[in-house]
């Protein structure tokens, strides 16, 4: 089998992973924010180190990773707690508009965490964000890789795309302290249950139309839909208000 | 060290309990749900990918009515 170039298969497999990385840097990012970074990072970090492993042992075998079913589960439980966040969003910022949290909500459990020791939640979406994308990373290296008889350029695109996007979310994470928590974790919402609509219907076996592309359209009719019911929460307090 | 690691045992499926259902079990049915019959649609060859999107909004907007029937406005 003849080698490919050395670019070709860099670029190729830097723009395949560059899909993922993204995806990665964008849950890490989004729940550090909202929840806190320690615990986000150990999560991200555990994610890491559990990827070392199955790389180590599975090497070249990875691409036979049932990665249909490993979505669908991830998927669940992205979405299921990306609804959560989404409505409570929708919830804080009809009642608060974009001025943040303010005193805590006696109705709601405070989201960023403040006690000592892990913030598990935070450690588990940082750590399956990581787990599932660095696997589909790793799964793109290894098929390209082979497909090119070139493992090198494609860890090395691969990898690119990892420093770079990572390096990107790192920069991005201090101007995010500037946004209101309400809106952050809105946006945070809209952005787990996007990925998590995606992942599990996809781990069903269903193909999207325009493949990953869909994510955006998923993220648009997410937006939009919160911004109706928070209109719809708005002009019923104020219905509400005039009554009284 | 038996109670420690029993605490242990009970607290990854309570952790995952409150993950999953936080405070509103009928979200995650519904997306159960959704899941199941976008499965069987596709074991049937018919377009499902739609069906979630619809889900999600449809649970989202029940649960924001449940939230205010509980702490009114």
């Amino acid at each position: 089998m003849v080698s490919s170039g050395i670019v070709p298969v860099v670029i190729t497999t830097f723009l395949a992973s560059a899909v993922e990385a993204v995806e990665m840097v964008a849950i890490v990012v989004g729940v550090g924010a909202t929840r806190g970074w320690r615990s986000t990072i150990f999560g991200a970090f555990s994610g890491f180190a559990t990827l070392a492993v199955v790389v180590l042992i599975l090497g070249a075998a990875l691409s036979r990773i049932p990665i249909g079913p490993l979505r669908l589960a991830i998927g669940f439980l992205l979405l299921v707690f990306g609804l959560q966040w989404f409505r409570k969003g929708i919830v804080r910022v009809a009642a608060r508009g974009f001025a943040g949290m303010g005193a805590a909500d006696p109705n709601d459990s405070a989201e960023q965490w403040s006690g000592p020791g892990v913030d598990w939640t935070a450690w588990f979406l940082a750590w399956k964000g990581v787990v599932l994308e660095g696997l589909e990373i790793a799964i793109i290296v290894v098929s390209f890789g082979a497909a090119a008889n070139n493992y090198g350029a494609a860890v090395l695109g691969g990898a690119s795309a990892l420093v770079i996007f990572l390096a990107v979310g790192f920069i991005l994470q201090s101007p995010l302290r500037l946004i209101p928590r309400s809106f952050l974790q809105l946006v945070v919402g809209t952005l787990l249950t996007a990925f998590g609509t995606f992942w599990s219907v996809e781990g069903l076996g269903v193909d999207w139309p325009a493949s990953d592309a869909a994510i955006l359209g998923l993220l648009v009719v997410y937006a939009v839909t919160a911004m109706l019911y928070i209109a719809r929460q708005r002009h019923q307090r104020t219905t509400l208000r005039a009554v009284a | 060290m038996n109670g420690r690691i029993w605490s242990w045992i009970i607290a990854i499926p309570r952790f995952l309990y409150n993950f999953i259902v936080g405070d509103d079990w009928t979200v995650a049915v519904a997306v159960l749900a959704g899941l199941i019959v976008t499965a069987i649609l596709n074991a049937n060859h018919i377009v499902a990918w739609w069906l979630m999107p619809i889900i999600a909004i449809v649970a989202t907007g029940v649960s924001i009515e449940r939230h205010y029937v509980q702490s009114p406005r």
